[in-house]
């Protein structure tokens, strides 16, 4: 056995650099977080995590604190309970956290929290509503209510520490704190790359997506796994589909390759199916307008028109271009279609650029 | 790639070259710039300053198209300088000699006199590049599409193992691929001259071991057509039908004029779509497709990773998977074929066929991809080729390469060089960005993105039109002045029809892979009145 500390008066072994949080969590202890971010420096900002070390003077933040040798933990002491609760309510005072209306309704730590310790009203003054900042979303994708912000810094430390954009930091002091862009302008006007980062790690209804607005509740939406359209990474996605239809796209965690990201195609770029131009039926050209047509005529027509090509000039004078987009099944189908029926190897796509 | 993307944010030592990752792979630049905040070395060589340049130690601004003297170069310094991997070299490569007589032609100051970077920035780049072990190189088509292209992804090759950095992890040669599932339809043997998995199709055994399982008596050995072959065939009466799939041929092949030219001589085209496109004007027949979530299947990523692509809405109308396209045009011409959906399609027919996939089957990637060679069902994949040096085959050839001028370079009447490539907000001929409400709204048109002294020279103000012509076309274009672009180069992209960057492409291209010259071409620029 490694290095032990006492967690909750059991013996528990913990590597080195652990905090307690990582030590807590490998044991199943569950400590609750808010600002806490996989993969971040933590910052200790919400408080959310604090838990007793004995001999120490005031309550610490698991995810800060590294563990040593011999240390005692306590995570669920009365002492604690009651400091977390209090940071809870001091929470839900900051801002207007009416979650009727909150897009992240059923997806919020803070009402989760709130819940699991059965706050039922407000214990400490509200703060005005004129004192807090307004709705900023003047761009496509995101908005950005302050009312609902609890300043975690998570999307902070998403856009500086994960995915390197830059865009976003505190400002501001005191009460005046707010999460800005340089020189606190709209996203659209700064340097915010639109990757949705800070959306995925919001922990409350400060950051949601514009185009899934009313569209689904969480418990509503059916989460399917599936890969980006776009570029060569290849990062995997979770669609949440309502009704035979997509509202949302989010990354998924802590799987490769995009371990958790996504940038603005994969995250906003997935309605283009819904758009009003898509070919619906088979089109066959007549006087030099295009008609509609049945399958079967279509597909007959491709097939007759395919085998004289191929009786009066030989396979080698059909050609064609396989699909970089869609599927593998598709061009291996494509390719045998080639070979294997027409009997030419006339088969390319646009690989090599 | 020969390497994982895994690696990137692990990595001690990057070298990116020809690589705007930033905009055109957005997420996996996120890894290199963690590396480089947290301590690793980043060396960039592109032309135009990018965004990677920003966490960069090292910016090296080549030419455009000089990448193959910067590369020997460097490559003439760590052999001088005694900095290369002797011992890797001796047991892991061939033709070490050759290579070195051909470097030596190369020594920094003639390096430098085509590159126009210094002989002082080589040697720092061989000195820094020797100081890491492994580094990893990344490249993108700023390597590959020029008419030497072969022959830079060779330099990159050989620089990499001269420093032994091949078969590591967070090592390699890793080209990043442009399209979700590029790598897998090269795979799949999308190909004119390989069937699945790379089995050649002048290999005897290959073809009966593929007739046989398509139940055909024979198949055709001789390499088929690649795509600018095909478009010109068309012209010259050598292809009489033509089927597209999902490609936009009329905006994204260089010199749209003649592409154009090629697609309305068509005898017979077919084009299998999602949407209506410029090519689809072209066709005879158009046949209306499912697209991405609309159907079940797999994609295969930059670093051979096969992953689910799952279903979550129906497709409109009357629009068909793509595999069942096929399956009935290979019907009505007097062939069964028995696999009914995708995943029969992989498990039943792709992993038989294809040695190095055999053990990739829908059962075992519901979570996380697989990545190829994966042999057998026990396998658990390969996350980087060539373990320790070891080369698939045999030893790694180092092959010496000279460097050639683009086949279009700036002169008296065309003065500028015209790059070309993708943004951030789109993705290609935008026929799925542009329908996708809200991108549009943060980038709505093509730039011509010039330099401050090009743009003082000729009097034109940043957002002000400026016509940009070549010998093929012109087109009227909002002038985007940028430090972030050298002196002599203008920079656009293919997302927007009117202002696209493919009228004024030169279509050259590389002999063997027959990909087109779209980072250089001669222009000039001009105000418009």
């Amino acid at each position: 056995m490694g290095d032990t500390f006492m967690l909750n008066g059991k013996e528990v072994e913990f590597k080195k650099d652990d905090t307690i949080l990582d030590a807590a969590k490998r044991v199943g202890v569950e400590i609750p977080t808010l600002c806490f971010l996989k993969g971040a420096t933590p910052t200790g900002a919400c408080r959310m995590c604090l838990v007793e070390v004995v001999g120490g003077r005031a309550l610490m933040t698991a995810c800060s604190t590294p563990v040593t040798k011999g240390m005692e933990v306590i995570t669920d002491s009365e002492r604690v309970h009651k400091a977390r609760k209090m940071n809870v309510e001091l929470l839900l005072s900051s801002g207007k956290h009416d979650c009727i209306v909150c897009e992240a309704n059923g997806c919020c730590r803070l009402q989760d929290l709130a819940y699991f310790y059965g706050i039922k009203e407000p214990r400490f003054t509200q703060t005005p509503v004129e004192e807090l900042y307004p709705v900023e979303d003047v761009n496509p994708f995101i908005v950005r209510d302050f009312s609902r912000c609890i300043l975690c810094g998570r999307c902070v430390q998403a856009c500086n520490e994960v995915v390197v954009n830059r865009a976003i930091s505190y400002g501001y002091r005191g009460s005046a704190n707010k999460i800005v862009t340089g020189g606190d302008l709209p996203y659209n006007d700064s340097e915010c790359v639109f990757c949705g980062q800070c959306v995925e790690v919001c922990p409350v209804g400060a950051l949601t997506e514009k185009k899934a607005k009313g569209l689904g509740r969480p418990w509503e939406v059916e989460k399917i796994r599936t890969t980006c359209p776009y570029c060569g990474v290849g990062c995997q996605q979770w669609l949440h589909v309502k009704d035979g239809k997509i509202v949302k796209v989010t990354a998924v965690e802590n799987a490769e390759p995009n371990q958790g990201r996504l940038c603005i195609k994969g995250r906003f770029g997935y309605d283009f199916i819904y758009s009003e131009d898509r070919l619906k039926t088979p089109l066959i050209r007549e006087n030099g307008k295009f008609r509609e047509a049945s399958w079967d005529e279509a597909l007959d027509l491709v097939a007759a028109k395919f085998k004289d090509i191929m009786e009066q000039h030989g396979p080698d004078a059909i050609a064609g271009v396989s699909c970089a987009r869609s599927i593998n099944e598709d061009s291996y189908q494509m390719q045998k279609l080639f070979r294997a029926t027409f009997g030419t190897n006339n088969i390319d796509h646009c690989a090599r650029t | 790639m020969t390497n994982s993307f895994a690696d990137f944010k692990k990595a001690q030592m990057i070298f990116v070259i020809g690589s705007n990752m930033t905009e055109a792979h957005p997420v996996a630049a996120t890894f290199v710039k963690q590396a480089a905040i947290n301590g690793a070395q980043l060396i960039v060589v592109d032309p135009r300053r990018t965004g990677l340049v920003d966490f960069a130690n090292l910016h090296v601004p080549i030419k455009v198209g000089s990448d193959i003297a910067f590369l020997n170069g460097v490559m003439n310094v760590l052999i001088n300088e005694d900095l290369y991997d002797k011992k890797y070299v001796e047991s892991c490569t061939v033709g070490f000699e050759d290579l070195k007589a051909k470097v030596m032609e190369y020594p920094p100051e003639r390096a430098a006199e085509i590159s126009g970077v210094s002989a002082d920035t080589i040697r720092d780049v061989a000195r820094r590049m020797a100081s890491v072990k492994p580094a990893m190189l990344m490249y993108t088509l700023g390597i590959t599409e020029h008419i030497c292209g072969v022959r830079n992804v060779l330099s990159c090759a050989n620089m990499q193992m001269l420093l032994g950095n091949v078969g590591f992890e967070c090592g390699g040669v890793n080209p990043l691929r442009g399209q979700n599932n590029v790598q897998g339809a090269c795979d799949m043997g999308a190909l004119p001259n390989v069937f699945p998995g790379y089995q050649r199709v002048d290999n005897p055994e290959a073809r009966a071991k593929f007739a046989a399982a398509w139940s055909v008596e024979k198949l055709p050995e001789k390499p088929g057509m690649m795509i600018p072959q095909m478009l010109d065939g068309l012209l010259d009466g050598k292809v009489k039908g033509f089927y597209v799939f999902g490609e936009n041929l009329a905006n994204t092949e260089p010199d749209i004029r003649h592409v154009e030219k090629c697609l309305s001589s068509a005898e017979f085209l077919v084009c299998q779509d999602i949407f209506p496109t410029e090519t689809t004007w072209f066709a005879h027949v158009i046949l209306p497709a499912a697209a991405w979530s609309e159907n079940d299947g797999t994609f295969t990523n930059s670093e051979r990773r096969v992953n689910r692509v799952r279903t979550a809405s129906k497709p409109p109308g009357d629009a068909k998977p793509n595999w069942w396209i096929f399956k009935e045009i290979a019907k009505r011409m007097g062939q069964k074929w028995k696999s009914n959906s995708a995943r029969d399609i992989w498990d039943k027919e792709i992993a038989q066929l294809t040695p190095s996939m055999a053990g990739i089957k829908y059962a075992r990637i519901e979570n996380d991809g697989l990545q190829w060679p994966v042999p057998s069902e026990d396998h658990a994949g390969t996350s980087f080729l060539h373990a320790e040096g070891c080369f698939t085959c045999g030893l790694g050839a180092l092959t010496p390469v000279d460097w050639v001028p683009p086949a279009e370079v700036p002169d008296k009447e065309y003065p500028l060089t015209l790059s070309t490539g993708r943004r951030l907000y789109h993705y290609h001929t935008r026929t799925q960005t542009g329908r996708s409400p809200g991108i549009d709204d943060l980038m709505g048109e093509e730039t011509a993105d010039i330099s401050p002294i090009d743009a003082r020279d000729r009097g034109i103000l940043d957002g002000e039109m400026i016509s940009v012509k070549s010998r093929r076309g012109e087109v009227n274009v909002k002038a985007n002045v940028t430090d972030r672009m050298p002196e002599g180069m203008v920079w656009m992209a293919f997302h927007f029809r009117e202002a696209c960057a493919n009228w004024l492409t030169n279509p050259a291209y590389d002999p063997t892979t027959q990909t087109a010259e779209y980072k250089a071409c001669a222009v000039r620029i001009d105000k418009l009145k």
